[in-house]
């Protein structure tokens, strides 16, 4: 079944040019500025292409303007699963999306923008599949559908394939390119969110693998300052169907599943003995974990020696302590859009842990599409130590597939200061 | 008084033929024949004995192949059909493939190599007999050495890539035969180098290292230093690259790789912009390569024919791919061009034969008619050709030349839609389509596509000031219509036999389906017997794009 969460404020803020429209402050800034959610219309665009092809379908959502409304209107059956107060925040949107994901929505269609996918992914990461339709103020994402539209559409095919496989959804080998024990975790309830691939030939329905997509959010209070610095906050498992979800400009799903991998194995080959490894977060981290066969913890750092996972999720102190043992490297690779190998979201690699790591402290790991996609920007490090900085800065070597690398120029915005704008 | 005639519209107005013509499988009638063949005259059967039955078994058929059974003219009607369903680079201003030289291959130069003086050849007949034909081949060697002023050129591979993997397998063998077979195990290359390069370097075994260009639209040298080592066994460019745009640091780049003691490969598959101008050897090259289907007047249209052309300094010349044609001194005064066959050190055969001699024979009598100056004519014309229409399309709103912004380019340019894209929505995928309603080619770019919304355009020297006026005005129409029309342009095809390709069924295994058997097979579930043959061939069943859509 498919899911609903409309985010009744999200957008609120963009048209009152307030940069976003997180926090309540903001939102009532955004009201007294005239300013209106696009949430539920946009939301309403997108269940009316699922409407067109099931008329009546039923959709698991939450009670009155965070759902339910939009359904109705959309002339769908609401399944009211959870009761929001009047005045919603995040924390509703993360606890909607629990329910729905415990009352057995199998994609989750979230109408917001980042702020939004940062609440879906905080309550259910990549236990169920979800997708965003776009509606909010800031989408650096690549988890929303490129228009409400083309959401629907990927709802409805979403569908298609399940009634095609009924049973997918509770004995789902992996999709062909995703292996078994991947990203998505080891439990059944994992491995719900990967429907058999509906073949062709036979049922005419379109294949929906997911992939696990970043979620960023910029600190809006930075933004408003004129401070663009996404920051990884948690990651959700997007179905994807070529040219139907945002900023993936790779050709096809095989390319960028395929790209990743191929980095990720890149990367292991490049792992020597009696060297302690610090995996950094990232979708292509985690996807190097799953080469080597050791657990990740998602958004943190994991210390991996001889292919065994020595220390999960750890602190700064932790590292130091780890580096002082032997020889270490920390794995890491590019955040977000805006191309920063080091200071977003994996600030434990700090300054401290690069400088005990010695003349090479970094292994840089990422698909080439990942530098494409900097349109010519270099790559970025901001450790807030300038000496640290400066050591990095230059070219770095990027592994991007097996036996593949880029030389990158790395650019340090805090060290070069003033005028020089990468 | 003046007659009641409308002035023609500033674009013209094309219109393809649309046959709705069936696939050559379906138009199969059991037991029509093309030519009746006769029987074995009992002589001959008792001179010659069973032929098919000496053959041996594992390549002998069980059965007869599944092939279309129809009459001669039949078979014209259904192919000239087709033929209508096309925009082939003789009607179009075909200068909307860059990066592949679409010039104008002469057609004397096509009644030459189809007399029978060529065509009734055969590369193994005996050399005494085709002293004409080698020299050719021979005299054509000497002449792209000239031209890039390499030591020796082998016309041996038949196409860019494989002229590509034999400059990589040179240069493998030249470091195997020093010792350093070992210790070289990276090759160099640029993103915007020809991705063949970096296909090849991996399939001889190598490690890829790739550059990025910096706002010049080439790689920083210290880029390139901080790639080099002593692992380092070669590197790989192009220069120009796919934007058109001339690293002037390239003998720096030669000299700094050969300072780790590695070697440097050209990629000049496409020369037009240097011809005459620049040489590889000057700048220090050891070994590069030219495509005459490119540079050389030699038609390439559907894949092929291509022939490619290796050159070498003398410290590589043992390793050049064979065999190849060789003159020999009499003691008499006299020469004889013989084939020789490749050498202990060579890299050996990497095609039949000695080269493609169809393109040869174009190739050298394109050259000759030309004559040095000519060649050299050929660069500028194209240089300038590019130039103009590089000024044209810059006009045009929404569209721009990323890299090197206001400097002028070589013989093509990687151009951007990027900003129309961003105020439309209409991808240069779309305006590629649209473009084919008024009868012209475009294409976009390789992958991946590092330049956002890409078109590659390349005049070449052959077109004229009109013709490059006529592409880059409805490239300005398109661009309108996207801003005031844009559904136009998104629904295109309107003028056009065949519609949008369905990206989604090219890129999975499982749908993609490029033969009648495997289209059989996949969509329709049709067994294929051990012969080849489909279940269900003779039925009539949908048109590809429609059975294609209904199964999306």
């Amino acid at each position: 079944m498919l899911g609903l969460i409309v985010n009744p404020v999200a957008g609120i803020g963009g048209p009152a040019g307030l940069a976003g429209s997180d926090g309540a402050d903001v939102q009532a800034r955004a009201s007294e500025r005239g300013g209106a959610s696009r949430a539920a219309a946009r939301a309403l665009t997108a269940l009316a292409v699922v409407a067109a092809a099931r008329p009546g379908v039923r959709v698991l959502t939450a009670a009155g303007s965070m759902g339910e409304d939009v359904v109705r209107a959309a002339g769908l059956e609401p399944v009211v699963v959870t009761h929001p107060p009047a005045h919603t925040t995040g924390s509703d949107t993360s606890a909607a999306a629990r329910a729905l994901a415990d009352a057995g929505a199998s994609l989750v269609l979230f109408a917001g923008g980042d702020g939004t996918a940062r609440d879906v992914a905080r309550a259910v990461s990549t236990d169920v599949a979800a997708l965003g339709i776009p509606a909010g103020v800031k989408m650096y994402s690549p988890v929303f559908a490129v228009s409400p539209r083309a959401a629907g559409g990927l709802a409805t095919a979403w569908l298609a394939a399940l009634d095609a496989a009924p049973d997918a959804l509770d004995a789902a080998p992996a999709p062909p390119l995703l292996p078994d024990s991947g990203i998505l975790g080891d439990t059944p309830a994992e491995r719900r969110l990967t429907p058999r691939v509906a073949r062709i030939p036979e049922s005419g329905n379109t294949p929906l693998p997911v992939l696990e997509r970043e979620v960023l959010d910029v600190d809006e209070a930075a933004l408003r300052r004129a401070r663009v610095e996404p920051q990884l906050y948690g990651t959700l498992a997007v179905p994807y169907r070529a040219g139907r979800t945002q900023a993936r400009k790779a050709a096809t799903l095989a390319d960028e599943q395929a790209a990743v991998r191929a980095a990720a194995r890149g990367a292991a080959s490049a792992l020597r003995p009696g060297v302690r490894y610090l995996l950094g977060p990232g979708g292509t981290m985690n996807e190097l974990a799953r080469e080597l066969g050791v657990p990740k913890t998602p958004l943190g750092v994991d210390v991996v020696l001889d292919g065994r996972r020595v220390l999960a999720d750890a602190s700064e102190r932790e590292l130091l302590d780890e580096v002082a043992r032997g020889p270490a490297k920390a794995v890491v690779t590019v955040i977000g859009g805006q191309g920063f190998l080091l200071g977003r979201g994996n600030q434990q690699l700090s300054a401290r842990v690069l400088g005990a790591l010695g003349d090479e402290p970094l292994l840089v790991v990422a698909p080439e599409q990942k530098l494409i996609d900097l349109g010519g920007r270099p790559l970025l490090v901001d450790t807030g130590d300038p000496d640290i900085d400066a050591a990095l800065a230059g070219f770095v070597r990027v592994i991007t597939g097996q036996r593949t690398t880029s030389i990158y120029p790395v650019h340090a915005p805090e060290h070069e200061g003033e005028g020089h704008a990468p | 008084m003046s007659l009641p005639v409308a002035p023609k519209p500033a674009q013209r107005r094309f219109q393809q033929a649309s046959w709705d013509e069936p696939i050559i499988f379906e138009l199969s009638t059991p037991g029509e024949r093309g030519v009746l063949v006769t029987g074995i005259e009992a002589g001959v059967r008792d001179a010659v004995g069973d032929v098919v039955g000496d053959l041996p078994a594992g390549l002998r058929r069980a059965a007869p192949p599944a092939l279309p059974e129809m009459g001669q003219m039949r078979v014209l009607k259904h192919y000239l059909r087709l033929s209508q369903e096309n925009l082939g680079a003789d009607f179009n201003v075909d200068i909307g493939q860059g990066t592949c030289t679409m010039k104008y291959a002469p057609k004397v130069n096509d009644q030459l190599v189809g007399t029978p003086a060529l065509t009734a050849m055969h590369p193994l007949q005996n050399p005494a007999d085709a002293q004409g034909v080698l020299e050719i081949v021979w005299s054509t060697e000497r002449m792209i050495a000239e031209i890039s002023g390499m030591d020796e050129v082998s016309l041996h591979t038949q196409g860019g890539s494989a002229a590509i993997w034999s400059n990589i397998a040179m240069i493998r063998a030249y470091h195997e035969a020093n010792g350093e077979g070992e210790q070289r195990r990276e090759v160099i290359t640029t993103i915007f180098s020809h991705p063949s390069n970096a296909a090849a370097a991996k399939a001889a075994g190598y490690d890829v290292i790739t550059l990025y260009p910096d706002a010049d639209g080439y790689p920083d040298l210290e880029a390139l230093k901080r790639a080099l080592s002593p692992r380092t066994a070669a590197i790989m460019v192009t220069n120009p690259e796919d934007t058109g745009i001339y690293n002037p640091a390239i003998k720096d780049w030669v000299d700094a790789a050969h300072a780790v003691g590695a070697l440097a490969s050209y990629d000049q598959a496409n020369a037009n912009g240097i011809l005459g101008i620049t040489r590889a050897r000057d700048a220090g090259f050891d070994v590069c390569h030219f495509n005459l289907h490119k540079t050389f007047g030699t038609p390439h249209g559907c894949g092929g024919p291509g022939a490619g052309a290796n050159g070498v300094s003398a410290a590589l010349a043992p390793f050049l791919p064979g065999p190849r044609v060789a003159r020999e001194s009499g003691t008499d005064g006299s020469t004889r061009f013989v084939v020789r066959e490749a050498g202990e050190q060579s890299i050996g055969a990497v095609a039949p034969f000695f080269g493609v001699i169809p393109n040869i024979v174009r190739a050298y009598a394109w050259m000759m008619a030309l004559g040095a100056d000519g060649l050299r004519a050929v660069a500028e014309i194209a240089v300038l050709n590019n130039n103009y229409l590089l000024k044209k399309v810059l006009e045009i709103p929404g569209a721009s030349a990323p890299y090197a912004t206001g400097r002028r380019r070589i013989e093509q340019v990687r151009y951007s839609w990027q900003e129309l894209f961003e105020e439309t929505g209409i991808t240069s995928e779309e305006i590629g389509v649209r473009a084919s309603d008024f009868g012209m080619h475009y294409w976009t770019s390789h992958h991946p596509y590092l330049v956002p919304q890409p078109f590659t355009l390349e005049p070449t020297e052959s077109y004229s000031m009109a013709e490059l006026d006529e592409y880059a005005a409805v490239l300005a129409e398109i661009a309108r219509e996207a801003r005031e029309t844009p559904d136009v342009v998104r629904t295109a095809p309107h003028n056009q036999t065949v519609h949008h390709t369905h990206h989604d069924d090219l890129d999975d295994p499982e749908r993609w389906a490029i033969t009648w058997r495997a289209y059989q097979r996949k969509y329709f579930g049709a067994p294929v017997d051990p012969a080849g043959r489909v279940g269900s061939a003779g039925d009539r069943i949908e048109t590809g794009a429609t059975a294609a859509e209904a199964a999306a």
